[in-house]
């Protein structure tokens, strides 16, 4: 019936989860954390709130989830751009592990920042 | 037998996302991925900075205001805009929502993503503010 | 408006040069022409060796794509006067082997396509005596938009992913197979999975969209492909918690 299971739509349930999580939520915190308060538009929250924020259990797992989606998203549609955009499929195992093991490094070093804070 | 070259393969350019507008939209899109990966690094650096103490916050703060950080951050949210703006135009085309057996009209669906869009950022930008 | 347009039309005979090149000819500009007007006007009139497929003239049986100022189109509903005051750009569609001037080969559609299953596949066929087989209208609706394909080849053209990768079996055959997925009357969804659900299928896609926007009929080819990843996908997670037992 069906040949070896392919991962194929394992990861692209995973490149859609992080497109939609990092479309909903990114700009905002772009905006805020890197060009708001760097530029002096709003000032710096003070540290005592920011580290209350970040040591909450709920905001530690959502904003691992949210790194670890967004992680595997890029690894994705990344993947693609150098198969099509520099035509290199040719490298594709190479590409592979590049692409999905920098996501489940970067992943586990967001879980040792986020998790271990 | 007429001698005869056979039919001609066009070759593809590896320029070819140049060539027409909508290709250049297309990897200009898929380009934004390494800026959304760039602002997870950016992200964990700033927790980091916050749980390693009042100092290191600081010195965060006043390295997220050089130039090039900051030149990289503003460029980031243009992508990372892009990314938005492309991602909702296109999720009314794979998601086709049935309410009550009658197809949910891919302008709702639209409509849908950038209310929750908003939502969520009123409710990230009040927990960060407060 | 002036009365005659150049056309700068693609020539390619492989009995002489190696690559194609461009001949220019002057024909009326009419209201109502359309490009294969002029087409026809040249091979009337001026060039009878210019080679170039068309039929139904009127956007039905998808013959006449071909590449108009960069864009694929189909000349029968593409209007010379859109154009003046020229010159026109005559090319074939890109992607496909160049046969002559601008006739192109499509074989490797034709042998992709039959590998979807575009037909009813069922499990019983009634026999004729008991009647048709009923369908609301929403049934209809359900699958309408993409059995409007004429296989045109235009989204093949627009299509990138199809230039990069030889094995892709591209839009229309995944827009054909989704017309009959999504048909009520119909039980081939397995069938046609090992196929869609390759890496030469749907997930070769990167959804460009461009196949969509040159579509003559408004099939959406894009939207079917998107759809059948979501299927694909879905049915890739129940696989892993309830594995189908032995069929």
């Amino acid at each position: 019936m069906s040949r070896r299971r392919s991962p194929e739509p394992f990861v692209w349930l995973l490149f859609s989860a992080g497109g939609t999580v990092t479309a909903l939520l990114f700009p905002m915190l772009v905006f805020l954390f890197g060009i708001a308060f760097p530029l002096g538009w709003l000032s710096w929250p003070d540290h005592a709130h920011l580290l209350s924020v970040v040591q909450n259990p709920i905001t530690k797992l959502i904003l691992f989830g949210v790194c670890v989606l967004a992680l595997f998203h890029w690894a994705h549609r990344f993947r693609y751009t150098l198969y099509d955009g520099l035509q290199l499929k040719r490298l594709s195992s190479a590409i592979i592990v590049l692409c999905y093991g920098g996501a489940v490094v970067g992943s586990v070093l967001a879980g040792l920042v986020l998790l271990g804070a | 037998m007429i001698e005869t070259t056979g039919p001609y393969h066009r070759p593809i350019s590896l320029f070819w996302w140049t060539r027409r507008r909508a290709y250049l939209v297309f990897v200009l899109r898929e380009l934004s991925s390494v800026f959304v990966a760039w602002f997870v690094v950016y992200l964990l650096m700033l927790v980091s900075a916050i749980s390693s103490g009042g100092d290191s916050y600081q010195r965060f703060q006043d390295w997220s205001g050089q130039v090039w950080v900051l030149a990289l951050n503003i460029v980031s949210f243009l992508f990372i805009l892009l990314h938005m703006v492309t991602w909702f135009g296109l999720a009314p085309k794979a998601m086709v929502v049935k309410l009550r057996a009658r197809r949910v009209p891919p302008r709702a669906v639209l409509a849908g993503h950038y209310a929750l869009c908003v939502l969520l950022s009123a409710i990230v930008a009040w927990l960060v503010l407060r | 408006m002036a009365d005659r347009i150049t056309l700068e039309v693609a020539r390619y005979r492989p009995e002489r040069e190696a690559e194609p090149v461009m001949q220019s000819y002057e024909v009326p500009l009419r209201p109502d022409w359309a490009i294969l007007d002029g087409l026809n006007y040249i091979k009337d009139q001026l060039d009878g060796t210019l080679s170039y497929r068309w039929s139904c003239r009127m956007g039905i049986c998808g013959s006449c794509g071909m590449t108009v100022n960069g864009d694929p189109k189909l000349t029968c509903a593409t209007f010379l006067t859109d154009y003046a005051p020229g010159p026109v750009r005559i090319e074939p569609l890109p992607n496909f082997p160049v046969i002559r001037d601008l006739v192109v080969d499509i074989d490797d559609f034709m042998t992709k396509l039959p590998t979807v299953k575009p037909w009813l596949v069922r499990d019983e066929h009634e026999p004729v005596e008991k009647g048709e087989y009923l369908q609301t209208p929403e049934e209809l609706d359900e699958y309408k938009q993409y059995s409007m394909c004429i296989n045109c080849m235009l989204c093949y053209a627009a299509c990138p992913v199809y230039a990069l990768e030889p094995g892709f079996i591209g839009p229309a055959a995944i827009a054909l197979a989704q017309r009959y997925n999504l048909d009520s009357r119909d039980a081939g969804l397995d069938d046609r999975h090992d196929v869609l659900s390759s890496d030469e299928g749907v997930w070769g896609c990167t959804f460009v969209g461009e196949c969509s926007a040159v579509c003559p009929k408004g099939v959406d080819p894009a939207g079917a492909i998107q759809r059948y990843k979501l299927t694909a996908a879905t049915r890739a997670i129940k696989d892993l918690l309830l594995p189908r037992g032995g069929r």
